[in-house]
C-alpha cells in the first residue's frame, strides 16, 4: 500500500475531502467494508437440491466453496417453496457442517462399554457375513402345508423415510431377494 | 441532528435507501428469520435457556441474535372460539434515519451505507461500547470474549450482491418484506387499511413515520397491539437528539486540531 | 391436491395437523388463501401457532374427531346442503346396499358380521346389492379380514380399488331406504350438535360455525380444502378419520377440484417415495401387495387377487405391472416357464409390522436389525419396548448423519440408569455407519404432493460417510459374491437378482440415474425407457421397478430434474420436478367438470372436455383417458378401462365412484363410527362398544394399557412437533441453532390443571403412563384449556416428542409414555391420544423408578395387583406427591366401562 492510498484510506481524510462531513458514511467504509459481497457470489459451484426436513419439498440451493458447503438457502425458482425455508431447512448448512457429524464407522462388540474404531471394509464385510449367517439360521422354505415361504424373520429393517426412492428401491429389492421381509419405515409410524 | 440520507453520507448517486416492512400479522413465530440470519451471518448460537416465555427462548436481540421473535399469549375472554390471541413478530435493528449508535461511534466502525442502512464494520470497531446505551431499543449488544459490538446488517454484503437479506428471503409467509423503503411504506399502507376493513382495528404500523423520535425506521412494523406488547418502546428518541448543541463547539475544535494535523503531515510529504 | 392449490380454496380446514409450525412453508399457500379472502379454520386440541393465523379455533378433546366430522355430514345431510349433482354423478351415493347390512345403530356400536372371537368383521354383509362382487372367499368371512387386519391390507388400497362389481344397483332419487344415501343418513342421524358438544367438548355455536364455513364455502362456484397429517392416522380409528373427512368432501363436491380436496401432509422429505417404492412389509413398488401364503401361492392367484374380472379401471392392467416388476427384479431368469421368478418372492404370514417386529425382538426372535436413518428409541411409540429390543439381538446396524440414541441405547439409555439393561450383559453387537448427507448424493425425494424432485450432488461425503445406494449396492454386491456357486435354491433369488448397477467416483458410487431408469421401465428387448405405464406389458417384454413411476424417464429425460422456474410457467407448473401418475397434479380431476364435461363454473374451471378436438383439455394432465367423450357408455360385458364410462371421474375404484360407503376394503366397518381412543378417560355415549372393536392389541406384561375411566390415569395426553425440531430429534438436537430455539423437554398444562395439581411455571413436572414416566419444565399456558365433556371437566396436557439422551440438548422421550396400540386397517399406532397423571417435580431415578411405576398399574389395577384402594404400599422413594388423593372414593379399574365390550379389550 502506497502512502497516499494509505493517507487517503484514512477516514478523516475521507471525511475532510469527501461528501461526508460528519464522518459517518462513506468517509469511514474500512477496506474490508468496501470489498465485501455475498459468499454466493464467489462460490465455486451451486447445486439444485431438496430441503432434507418435512415433506413440503422446498427448493434449496446449495454452494460450494473449496469443496465445502458454504451456504444452503432456498430456491426461489421452486413453485412449491418460492425461495423461502423454514427454521430448520435453513439450518441445513449447520446439519451437514456440523462437527458433531459422525464421520467414522464405530463399532461396539458383544457386551462392550465403548465404542471402538472399526474400517469401513471390514464393517461391510462383516455385516455381510452377520446378514448370510442369519439368513441361513431362519430361513423357512415352505409352511406346514408346503406352500412356498421362502423367506427369513430373522432379520428386519427401518427407515426409508429420509430416504431417496433411488435408495428405497434398492434396500427392498436386495431385501426381498433376501427374503426379508421385515422391512418397514416411518410410513407405518 | 439532520436526516441522515445516503446521499448525506457522501454517496454519489446511491441506490434509493433500502429497509425492511415487518408485517407481524401474518408471522407463524416459525424463527426461520433467527436461523437464516445466524446461518449466512455466521453468528454464535446464544445458548441453551428455555425462557418460559412462551416460546421465546432467545430473549431479544443481542450481538448474537440479530433477528428476534417475540411471542405474546394474550388470553382474551369472551371473544369468539379462540379465547386468545397469540401475537408474534420478528424483531431487527431498526436502521434509524437519526441513528444514535452510529452519533456516538468513535471509531467510525458504525457508518451509513449506500442502502441508507446502519452497519458496524467488523474490523473498525474496538469494542468501547458507547453505542450500546445510546441505541433507544437496545438492539446493538456486545459479544462476550469478543467485546466488540455487533447487531444487524441488514445483510450489506447480501445488498452489495443485489440479494435479498437472508431473513426476508427465507420467511415462509412474507412477514418480513425487504425493499426500497418508500416502496414499502406504501405497502404496509394499504395493508393496514386492509386490516381495518376487515376489522381489525387494533393493527398500526410502528417507525414508518419520518418524524418521529428516529426519524422513521429503515426497519418498521405492523403490529397488531401498542408497541410495549412486544417489548417496543412507544416513542423512542434518538438518544443523542441534545447533541448537537453541546457538541458544535467541541467537534469544531477537534476537527480543526485533526485538520491541521492532517495539513501538517501532509506537508511533510516529499 | 398440492399445496400451491390452496389458494384456490374459499375455505380451508385444517384438522389433525399443526400446518404452521409442522409445515410453515407450505402455509404460505394458507396465508395467501387466507389475504384472498378464505376463512381458515383449525380444529385442534391444543392452540397452536396454526390456530394463532387461523379465522376460527376450535378446541377440541383429542380422540374424538370422528364425532365431530360425523356432526358435520349430519348436518349436511339433515339440511340437504350436498352438492347433488355432484354427489349423484360422482359418488356411490345411489347405490344400494345388500337387504343384510346393520348398522351400528341397530347393533351398539357393531356393523353387521363382526366375530368376537376373531374381532373381526365378515364383510359379506356390507355389500352393494345385486351381481356379487368376486371377492376372493377367504376375504368374505372374519377370518380373512383378520388377515387383513395382520397384513395391513389396507394401505394397498392407498391406490387399487377393492373389488367390486362394476354395475351397481342404483336409486337416482336417493330415496330407497337401502341407498348409500339414506343409509349415510341415518348412521349419522344421532351425531348432532348436542352430542358433538357432549363429546368433543366444542360449543354448539363454534360447531355450528363450522359447519356453516364448510358447506358455504362449497359447491358449484366455491371449494374448501381440507388438510390433515399424523393428528389423523396416529389412532387405533386412523384410516375412519380420514374416511369421515373425505365423505364430507365428496359430499360437499370438494374433490378432484382446484382448492379443493384432502391435502395429507406427510412428515419426512421422501416418506411419500418410501410408500410407494416401500420399505414395508405387506408392499412391493406400486402399492402390488407382498404376496400371502395361503392367498397367493401361485402368480396367477396372486394378480387375481389383486384385480378382480369384471372390475373397472386402470388395476385392470395389474398383471402387467406384476410382470414388469418380476422381470425388473431377475431379469433374464424370469421367463414365463417359471412365472417369472414369482417364487422367489418371500411370503407373508401375518403381522410382521415394525411394532410387531419390536415384541419379537424382546422374544429374542430377531437376530439383525438395520436402522437406515430413523430413530425408533425416541420416534416410535413405547420407546421402552424399542430399546429393550435392540438390547436383545445378535447385532444392529445404524445408519445415520448422528450417533443417535439408537446407536446408544445400551451405553446411555434410560433402561441402563434403571437396570433394566447393563452394558456388560447386553450381547447386541453394534455397527454405526456414518450416512452421507443430502447434499452428498443425488436423488430423487417424493414429497407430499407425490412430486418427485431430483437433487443434484454438492459435495462428496466426508470420512467413511456413504449413501445408502452405497451401502446397499455394495452389501448386495458382497453377498452375491460370498454366496456364488451356491447350489441352494434360496440363494437363486438373491444370485439371480439384476444388480449391475454402473459405478462412479472414489467410493465406487453406484449410479442413481440408471436405478430411477429402471424405476421408470424399460423394453427388455432394446433398454428403451418405456414413456409411462400404459406401455407396460404382462408378457415379459418390459420391465418397470414401479408402475405408478413410470414416464419419470420418459424419453430417456429425467423428468424428475426438470426446473422451469415458477415465473416461466402457469400456477400448476407442470415443468417443476415429476408428479405420479403421469405427471397429474390433481388426482380424479376429471371431476371439476360436470358429468357432460362442462367446468362447474368459470371461476372453478380446472379440466374439461373439448368438444371440437374431441379431448380433454384444462390446466394439468387429465386424470381421465383423454378421448373418452364425457357421453361414453361401455358395452355391457365391458370390464377394466373400457368399462369406465365417460363420467366416471374415480378411475381407480372398482365402480369408478367416490366412496361415501366402502363396501369392501375397511377392516374396521363401511361407515366410520365414534369410538373412544384405547385409553380414554370416558364411555362412549353413543353406543355400548367403547373402542375400535377390531384394532390391532398386542396384550403382553411389557405393553400394558391404561384402564379406560381410570381414576390414577384421569388426565387426557397428546404428543407431537415443534418447528425447531425434527421428529426424534437427530437433525435438530444436534444443530445448535435449532437446538438454542427450544433448549429443552417441557410440558404444556392449563392453568387450571396446574392449580389443581400445584405445578408451577419453569418448574419441573413428570407425566405418568402405565409405561413410563417422564420429566420436562412446566409450561402453563392458556393455549390449553380443560374442555367440559360428558358433564365433567377434562384437563389436556402436551408434550413434544422431539427430546433423548443425545445431541445438544437432552430430555426424556415423550413417547415412551405411549403403549403399542393400532389402527386395524394400516397397523399404525395410537399415540396422539392416551391416558396419564401429571405430579410436580422430578421423576424418580434409577430402580427407584420402576417401583414407583409398579405402584401406578397395581393403583390402576394393572399387574394383577390389588384395586385403587389397596394400592397403598408407599415404596419411600417417591418424590413429591406421588399418589393419588386419598380423600378420592377409589373405584376398581374398569368396573364403569359402559355397556357390552364385546370382549374385545385387552387391558
Amino acid at each position: 500500500m502506497g502512502i497516499r492510498s494509505w493517507i487517503e484510506g484514512w477516514p478523516v481524510y475521507r471525511q475532510l475531502t469527501g461528501d461526508d462531513p460528519t464522518g459517518r458514511g462513506a468517509a469511514v467504509r474500512s477496506t474490508r467494508t468496501g470489498q465485501l459481497t455475498a459468499r454466493t457470489e464467489t462460490a465455486d459451484s451451486m447445486a439444485r437440491s431438496v430441503c432434507p426436513y418435512c415433506a413440503v419439498g422446498c427448493g434449496q440451493r446449495v454452494y460450494v466453496k473449496d469443496g465445502e458447503v458454504t451456504q444452503i438457502e432456498g430456491d426461489p425458482d421452486s413453485p412449491i417453496s418460492r425461495g423461502r425455508l423454514c427454521p430448520k431447512g435453513a439450518a441445513s448448512r449447520s446439519l451437514v457442517t456440523s462437527p458433531l457429524r459422525q464421520r467414522r464407522v464405530l463399532y461396539r462388540r458383544p457386551y462392550g462399554t465403548d465404542w471402538e474404531e472399526l474400517d469401513l471394509d471390514t464393517a461391510m464385510d462383516m455385516i455381510a457375513d452377520r446378514v448370510i449367517a442369519a439368513r441361513a439360521a431362519t430361513w423357512e422354505d415352505t409352511d406346514d402345508q408346503g406352500r412356498p415361504l421362502h423367506r427369513t424373520l430373522g432379520i428386519a429393517a427401518l427407515g426409508g423415510a429420509t430416504l431417496d426412492n433411488e435408495e428405497n428401491y434398492l434396500i427392498k429389492k436386495l431385501f426381498t431377494a433376501l427374503g426379508a421381509i421385515q422391512i418397514e419405515n416411518q410410513a407405518r409410524i | 441532528m439532520g436526516e441522515q440520507s445516503p446521499a448525506s453520507a457522501g454517496y454519489q448517486q446511491p441506490p434509493p435507501r433500502m429497509g425492511f416492512f415487518t408485517d407481524t400479522s401474518v408471522c407463524i413465530g416459525c424463527k426461520a428469520c433467527e436461523v437464516a440470519c445466524k446461518e449466512w451471518n455466521q453468528v454464535p448460537d446464544d445458548g441453551l435457556n428455555l425462557l418460559g416465555m412462551s416460546f421465546d427462548n432467545t430473549g431479544g436481540l443481542s450481538a448474537n441474535t440479530w433477528r428476534h421473535v417475540a411471542f405474546i399469549e394474550q388470553p382474551r375472554n369472551g371473544d369468539t372460539g379462540s379465547g386468545m390471541r397469540w401475537l408474534m413478530s420478528s424483531d431487527v435493528c431498526k436502521h434509524c434515519t437519526r441513528a444514535a449508535c452510529l452519533d456516538v461511534c468513535p471509531t467510525g466502525a458504525l457508518f451509513r451505507t449506500e442502502f441508507g442502512t446502519v452497519v458496524v464494520q467488523e474490523d473498525i470497531c474496538n469494542g468501547c461500547g458507547y453505542c450500546i446505551p445510546a441505541c433507544p431499543y437496545g438492539v446493538i449488544d456486545q459479544r462476550r470474549g469478543d467485546g466488540r459490538a455487533w447487531k444487524c446488517t441488514l445483510c450489506y454484503d447480501r445488498l452489495k450482491a443485489d440479494l435479498t437479506p437472508a431473513c426476508a428471503k427465507a420467511c415462509p409467509t412474507a412477514s418480513i418484506q425487504y425493499g426500497p423503503l418508500e416502496e414499502l411504506r406504501e405497502r404496509a399502507q394499504a395493508r393496514l387499511e386492509q386490516l381495518h376493513e376487515a376489522g381489525e382495528t387494533s393493527a398500526r404500523l410502528y417507525g414508518h413515520d419520518p418524524d418521529d423520535g428516529v426519524g422513521g425506521a429503515g426497519a418498521f412494523f405492523l403490529l397488531l397491539d401498542e408497541p410495549e406488547v412486544y417489548g417496543l418502546p412507544p416513542d423512542p428518541v434518538v438518544t443523542t437528539r441534545d447533541l448537537p448543541a453541546m457538541w458544535r463547539r467541541a467537534g469544531l475544535a477537534a476537527l480543526t486540531m485533526a485538520a491541521a494535523a492532517v495539513v501538517a503531515f501532509l506537508g511533510r510529504r516529499p | 391436491m398440492p399445496q400451491q392449490d390452496l389458494v384456490n380454496a374459499d375455505c380451508i380446514v385444517i384438522q389433525g395437523s399443526n400446518m404452521a409450525e409442522c409445515h410453515p412453508v407450505g402455509f404460505q399457500w394458507v396465508m395467501e388463501a387466507k389475504a384472498r379472502g378464505a376463512k381458515v379454520i383449525h380444529i385442534d386440541p391444543r392452540f397452536t401457532r396454526t390456530s394463532a393465523l387461523a379465522d376460527l379455533y376450535v378446541p377440541i378433546r383429542a380422540g374424538t374427531d370422528i364425532a365431530f366430522l360425523g356432526g358435520v355430514i349430519n348436518y349436511i345431510l339433515s339440511n340437504e346442503l350436498d352438492f347433488r349433482e355432484y354427489v349423484l354423478a360422482y359418488t356411490n351415493a345411489a347405490t344400494i346396499l345388500n337387504e343384510d347390512f346393520r348398522d351400528t345403530e341397530d347393533l351398539d356400536g357393531l356393523f353387521s358380521g363382526y366375530s368376537p372371537k376373531q374381532r373381526a368383521y365378515d364383510p359379506t354383509s356390507w355389500r352393494y346389492q345385486g351381481r356379487q362382487q368376486a371377492a376372493s372367499t377367504e376375504d368374505a368371512t372374519s377370518e380373512g379380514m383378520a388377515i387383513h387386519r395382520q397384513t395391513a391390507a389396507g394401505l394397498e388400497q392407498e391406490s387399487h380399488g377393492p373389488p367390486v362389481p362394476a354395475l351397481t344397483e342404483r336409486d337416482e332419487t336417493l330415496q330407497h331406504p337401502r341407498c348409500v344415501y339414506q343409509i349415510l343418513k341415518r348412521h349419522f342421524s344421532r351425531y348432532t350438535p348436542e352430542i358433538v358438544e357432549q363429546i368433543c367438548g366444542v360449543p354448539k355455536k363454534l360447531f355450528l360455525e363450522v359447519c356453516e364455513a364448510w358447506t358455504r364455502n362449497s359447491g358449484r362456484d366455491r371449494t374448501t380444502a381440507l388438510v390433515y397429517s399424523v393428528g389423523w392416522t396416529q389412532h387405533t380409528v386412523g384410516v375412519q378419520y380420514i374416511r369421515a373427512g373425505a365423505i364430507i368432501q365428496l359430499l360437499l363436491g370438494n374433490v378432484g377440484r382446484p382448492g379443493g380436496g384432502v391435502l395429507a401432509l406427510r412428515g419426512h422429505a421422501s416418506i411419500q417415495g418410501s410408500t410407494d417404492i416401500p420399505t414395508l412389509f405387506n408392499l412391493l413398488p406400486g402399492y402390488l401387495p407382498m404376496p400371502h401364503h395361503a392367498k397367493h401361492p401361485t402368480l396367477e392367484q396372486w394378480i387375481g387377487d389383486i384385480h378382480q374380472p369384471g372390475q373397472k379401471g386402470f388395476w385392470a392392467n395389474a398383471r402387467a405391472y406384476a410382470v414388469s416388476l418380476l422381470k425388473a427384479y431377475w431379469g433374464e431368469a424370469a421367463t414365463a416357464d417359471n412365472d417369472y421368478c414369482y417364487d422367489y418372492l418371500p411370503r407373508l404370514t401375518g403381522d410382521h409390522g415394525t411394532y410387531r417386529q419390536v415384541l419379537n425382538m424382546i422374544d429374542g426372535k430377531i437376530k439383525g436389525y438395520f436402522l437406515l436413518g430413523q430413530n425408533p428409541a425416541v420416534g416410535s411409540a413405547h420407546g421402552k419396548a424399542q430399546r429393550l429390543g435392540m438390547a436383545n439381538l445378535d447385532w444392529l446396524v445404524v445408519r445415520d448423519l448422528y450417533l443417535i440414541e439408537s446407536a446408544t441405547f445400551w451405553k446411555d439409555g434410560p433402561e441402563v440408569a434403571t437396570g433394566e439393561i447393563v452394558p456388560t450383559e447386553c450381547r447386541t453387537e453394534v455397527f454405526f455407519l456414518p450416512a452421507a448427507s443430502h447434499v452428498e448424493k443425488e436423488g430423487t425425494f417424493t414429497q407430499t404432493q407425490r412430486l418427485l424432485q431430483w437433487r443434484e450432488k454438492a459435495v462428496d461425503p466426508p470420512g467413511d460417510c456413504r449413501s445408502e445406494l452405497w451401502f446397499f449396492y455394495h452389501l448386495g454386491r458382497i453377498i452375491k459374491a460370498k454366496l456364488a456357486g451356491s447350489t441352494l435354491p434360496r440363494d437363486r433369488a438373491i444370485l439371480d437378482l439384476t444388480w449391475d448397477y454402473p459405478t462412479h467416483g472414489p467410493h465406487d458410487e453406484p449410479s442413481a440415474e440408471a436405478v430411477l431408469k429402471e424405476i421408470n421401465g424399460y423394453e427388455v428387448a432394446t433398454g428403451r425407457p418405456v414413456p409411462g405405464f400404459t406401455e407396460l406389458a404382462d408378457d415379459g417384454s418390459t420391465a418397470c421397478g414401479c408402475w405408478i413411476y413410470s414416464g419419470v424417464y420418459a424419453d430417456g429425460v429425467n423428468q424428475a430434474a426438470r426446473r422451469k422456474p415458477r415465473h416461466e410457467q402457469d400456477p400448476v407448473a407442470s415443468e417443476w420436478g415429476w408428479a405420479w401418475p403421469a405427471n397429474r397434479r390433481l388426482l380424479y380431476n376429471r371431476a371439476s367438470a360436470d358429468p357432460a364435461g362442462r367446468p362447474w363454473s368459470d371461476r372453478k374451471a380446472y379440466i374439461w372436455w373439448d368438444e371440437e378436438a374431441g379431448q380433454w383439455t384444462g390446466y394439468d394432465v387429465p386424470d381421465f383417458e383423454r378421448t373418452k367423450p364425457p357421453d361414453y357408455r361401455p358395452p355391457a360385458d365391458a370390464a377394466g378401462v373400457e368399462a369406465l364410462a365417460g363420467d366416471d371421474a374415480f378411475i381407480m375404484q372398482g365402480d369408478g365412484k367416490g366412496w361415501l360407503y366402502a363396501p369392501t376394503g375397511l377392516v374396521d366397518g363401511p361407515l366410520p363410527t365414534h369410538y373412544e381412543p384405547a385409553e380414554s378417560p370416558v364411555p362412549n355415549p353413543l353406543y355400548g362398544q367403547h373402542t375400535n372393536p377390531t384394532r390391532m392389541i398386542y396384550d403382553r406384561p411389557d405393553n400394558q394399557l391404561n384402564p379406560a375411566e381410570s381414576e390414577v390415569f384421569p388426565y387426557v395426553f397428546s404428543a407431537g412437533r415443534l418447528t425447531e425440531h425434527h421428529t426424534g430429534g437427530g437433525m435438530s438436537r444436534t444443530v445448535a441453532y435449532l437446538s438454542e430455539l427450544q433448549p429443552e423437554m417441557f410440558i404444556e398444562v392449563s392453568p387450571q390443571l396446574a392449580a389443581e395439581r400445584g405445578l408451577t411455571h419453569l418448574g419441573w413436572a413428570h407425566v405418568v403412563t402405565a409405561r413410563a414416566v417422564v420429566e420436562g419444565r412446566v409450561l402453563i399456558t392458556e393455549r390449553l384449556r380443560p374442555l367440559r365433556v360428558e358433564g365433567r371437566i377434562i384437563h389436556q396436557i402436551w408434550l413434544p416428542y422431539h427430546w433423548g439422551s443425545q445431541g445438544l440438548t437432552t430430555g426424556d422421550s415423550a413417547n415412551d409414555l405411549f403403549g403399542i396400540t393400532l389402527d386395524p386397517n394400516v397397523l399404525i399406532q395410537e399415540s396422539k391420544v392416551g391416558t396419564c397423571d401429571i405430579r410436580p417435580g422430578r421423576r424418580p431415578t434409577g430402580p427407584a423408578l420402576l417401583e414407583y411405576l409398579a405402584d401406578y398399574r397395581r393403583r390402576a389395577g394393572l399387574d394383577g395387583a390389588s384395586g385403587p384402594n389397596g394400592a397403598s404400599r408407599s415404596s419411600g422413594r417417591r418424590r413429591s406427591g406421588g399418589r393419588t388423593d386419598p380423600g378420592k372414593p377409589g373405584r376398581a379399574a374398569g368396573t364403569r366401562r359402559r355397556g357390552k365390550n364385546a370382549g374385545a379389550e385387552g387391558e
